[in-house]
């Protein structure tokens, strides 16, 4: 039966998916779309839906069907099937990762269902560079009731009575710090979105700015209303193209709009936003390297006080605050801070807005009440472990953040009580591991990334960090000794002490909380020279099982480095003063024999030269004959 | 070539708020930030080379030799770490035959790292000039620098 009804299909456009060729999927519908003289069919762009891992997504109303991991060869049979026969591809559809069941519909799917999107409310439902939509969606509205009808003290007061705090890491009574700005007397003051997203597995910012860019212009102008600002910067990561070029479009539009510009909206109120690329420096995240780098100079942070608040960018009066922050702000005074305040936790109000990503099964963006649960997050949400592996840790705030083991997962999610368990809440970078992550070697990663990023200007960052750094390289080459974790445990004090920012005062996070949680894996890795997890390669070694090895060769062909010696029919050998340790011996080798094997703290026993498939004997089998 | 840097210099006021724009789009032209482009550029903005080169190199995103036709960026952040984005990296490395930071022999291929590119849900990523390439295994880099190379050669 032909179908009548008019269609509208969103396909995603974020990076996850663009890197997954969306953007040519929709060129290929425009086309077979206009070939087939299909005038029912509307399509269009969102961005990010926060779903990245099942990308490409398209989203079809008003069905609210939810394709994903579409090609371009599945353009013909969507057009044919849905738009022409009214019948959904069932082949695109969901599957859910631990009932196996396809789910069509957007709204039914667990990632989704449970989860309250207030930041993200309009990623993925909008087409980011139209203004149109956002408008539709009561875009502006609260920029219009602010200086229609509010004074800044006003605006001040709502956003206190609404309990927000600052999203981007720290946590800080968003009112209050708009309030000392408003205070202090100067003919210039200025307003900064703080968008670098420095977390190395976080994309919450990202996203937010490829797909709704607006709710960050509109939450910031209201911001700079509150304070007595006139011009604003937004820093954003030069990593993040897509996301520079949407805002820069989304200016434009706003500032033709009369929602910047001067006397925005008929007002007496002026407002600019310049937008700034960082140039690749973690610690410009920190306020005062961020305003340092706008300045032109090299990114370094200074003592505080002076607060930005008395003393900011070129001197002046400055209010700084995170993406999500700014997000927020137009939801609040839409829907009130009564509203607001409801949601959460007695002192962390709101949601919060987590990357979730590593080995869960659904990775991508998520945004729950404060108070819900690491596991609700991980396991309702995330729909558990990817392959249904056993849980092993939590990394939450990236390299300033800690490691929480599974008797945590119950721990409800809010400022105080990650920060309580020796994590913290961060910029909401979420990384799931399990068994096969060693738990040293990402204190090692985080450390080997702080050391790297610090901008040596105190001394206990600079040096303190690279002592902690080469200890944690010792006990994962089989080096370490003894008294190692002690020595971990004091310098990290002094680092914590002796660190102008939170970049040194909180890098040794990563190293204490996997100490406290899992030092029975620092001890193997000292006293047996062994790594748990098989991670850490001076301490695991490569063998091809003698009595699995079928000689097919496949192992062989695939070393790098010509390690395997070998012949057809003959069992193969790994020559270990040869091996690199790439593992992809273990990769290549068949399923249905399994011969290749990672070990570490034993040995096997494997022949010395090639002999015939079949006929292995070891010493122990001789010894019983 | 010095023509590029002054006409990028004429867009922006003489002002030092405006050197890590400037050397933003310089690189941008030219690839790479060259010692001529750096003497300009203090000239133009009246502070010394010194302080241009101090700058620049404090952030990771500024290069002063020349690189390669292709760039490769091989993501180490968090989630591709987890993810076994170390074995991606040893690959290209294995592949091209160069340590991050380098340009190999015939001038083909750069080899970067970048701490998160924001697609860590696609984790282990690499960009390959700017087109993201999304769940990499140390086979997929083999096959994407032999089609790459292919691709060319055809072209030829
Ligand atoms: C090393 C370091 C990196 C930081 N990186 C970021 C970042 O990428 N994004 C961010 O919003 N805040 C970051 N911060 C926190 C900022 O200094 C600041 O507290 C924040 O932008 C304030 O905004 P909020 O009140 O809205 O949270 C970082 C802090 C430190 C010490
Ligand atoms: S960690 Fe690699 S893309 Fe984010």
């Amino acid at each position: 039966m032909p179908s009548n009804s008019e269609y509208t299909i969103f396909i995603c456009e974020g990076t996850g998916c663009v890197s997954g060729k969306s953007h040519e999927i929709r060129l290929a519908l425009e086309q077979k779309i206009a070939e087939q003289g299909l005038s029912n069919v509307k399509i269009d762009f969102t961005g990010c839906h926060g779903f990245c891992e099942q990308g490409p997504i398209a989203i079809i109303e008003p069905d609210d069907i939810f394709y994903t991991r579409l090609t371009v060869e599945d353009v013909d049979e969507i057009v044919q099937s849905h738009f022409i026969e009214g019948k959904p591809v069932e082949r695109l559809f969901f599957k859910d990762p631990v009932s196996g069941k396809a789910i069509p519909l957007y709204k039914d799917i667990n990632f989704y269902r449970k989860q309250q999107r207030i930041i993200l409310r309009n990623c993925g439902h909008i087409n980011p560079e139209k203004i149109e939509d956002y408008i539709e969606r009561e875009g502006y509205n609260a920029l219009k009731t602010v200086l229609g009808k509010m004074t800044p003290s006003q605006v001040i007061e709502e956003i206190k009575k609404s309990g927000l705090r600052g999203r981007g890491g720290a946590g800080f009574p968003t009112g209050m710090k708009w309030e000392f700005c408003q205070k202090e007397q100067s003919d210039i003051k200025y307003m900064i979105c703080n968008a670098d997203e420095g977390d190395p597995g976080a994309f919450m910012d990202r996203s937010i700015m490829e797909a709704d860019p607006h709710t960050v212009i509109e939450g910031m102008t209201i911001a700079a209303y509150a304070i007595g600002a006139n011009e604003g910067y937004i820093y954003i990561r030069a990593e993040y193209p897509l996301a520079v070029k949407r805002l820069r479009i989304a200016l434009q539009q706003a500032e033709d709009m009369g929602f910047l510009g001067d006397n925005v909206l008929g007002s007496d109120f002026s407002f600019i936003i310049h937008v700034n690329e960082g140039a690749g420096a973690f610690v410009c995240g920190e306020e005062t390297a961020l305003m340092a780098s706008i300045e032109g100079k090299r990114g370094m942070p200074r003592p505080r006080p002076p607060f930005p608040a008395q003393s900011g960018l070129w001197g002046k009066p400055t209010t700084i605050n995170n993406v999500k922050t700014l997000a927020t702000v137009p939801v609040i005074i839409n829907k009130g801070s009564e509203w607001y305040a409801k949601i959460g936790t007695e002192k962390s109000k709101g949601t919060a807005v987590f990357a979730l990503t590593g080995k869960i099964a659904n990775s991508g963006l998520v945004e729950v009440p404060m108070g819900m649960t690491l596991r609700e997050i991980i396991y309702d949400i995330g729909g558990g472990l990817i392959g249904g592996r056993d849980f092993k840790a939590v990394q939450n705030g990236g390299p300033s953040g800690g490691c929480l083991p599974a008797s945590a997962l119950d721990l409800p999610v809010d400022y105080e009580r990650l920060a309580a368990a020796g994590a913290i809440m961060g910029s909401g970078g979420m990384i799931v591991v399990d068994s096969q992550t060693c738990m040293v070697d990402l204190a090692k990663y985080f450390l080997s990334f702080t050391q790297e990023e610090s901008c040596g200007k105190c001394v206990m960052c600079r040096e303190g960090t690279l002592q902690m750094l080469k200890i944690l390289e010792d006990i994962t080459e089989g080096k370490g000794k003894e008294d190692d974790i002690d020595l971990l445990l004091e310098l990290s004090k002094a680092i914590q002490a002796g660190s102008l920012c939170a970049l040194g005062g909180t890098a040794p996070n990563p190293v204490l909380t996997t100490i406290r949680y899992f030092r029975d894996e620092y001890e193997a890795h000292i006293r047996e020279k062994r790594c748990p997890a098989l991670v850490c390669k001076n301490l695991i070694t490569f063998y091809i099982l003698p009595d699995k090895c079928q000689g097919c060769g496949i192992c062989k062909r695939g070393c790098p480095v010509d390690a395997i010696s070998g012949d057809k029919r003959m069992i193969h050998i790994i020559d270990q003063n040869k091996c690199i340790k790439c593992g992809n011996c273990l990769d290549v080798c068949p399923e249905r024999f399994s011969a290749v094997t990672k070990v570490s703290g034993e040995k096997i026993e494997v022949p010395e030269e090639l002999i015939a498939v079949g006929s292995w004997q070891n010493s122990e089998s001789e010894e019983k004959l | 070539m010095a023509t590029t840097v002054i006409n990028v210099l004429n867009q922006y006021s003489r002002d030092r708020r405006n050197l890590i724009p400037i050397l933003q789009k310089v690189q941008e032209k030219e690839k790479y930030l060259s010692s001529e482009s750096i003497s300009e550029i203090s000239i133009y903005l009246g502070i010394s080379e010194n302080d241009v080169y101090s700058v620049a190199s404090f952030y990771s995103q500024f290069r002063f030799i020349k690189p390669g036709e292709h760039t490769v960026k091989v993501c180490l952040g968090t989630a591709c770490h987890v993810r076994g984005g170390a074995r991606v990296l040893e690959t290209v490395e294995r592949e091209l035959k160069i340590k991050p930071g380098q340009t190999t022999a015939d001038g083909k291929y750069s080899l970067e790292t970048v701490a998160c590119i924001g697609a860590c849900a696609l984790a282990p990523t690499m960009v390959l000039d700017n087109e993201v390439q999304r769940s990499m295994t140390p086979q997929k880099v083999v096959d994407l620098l032999k089609s790459k190379n292919k691709a060319e050669n055809d072209a030829k």
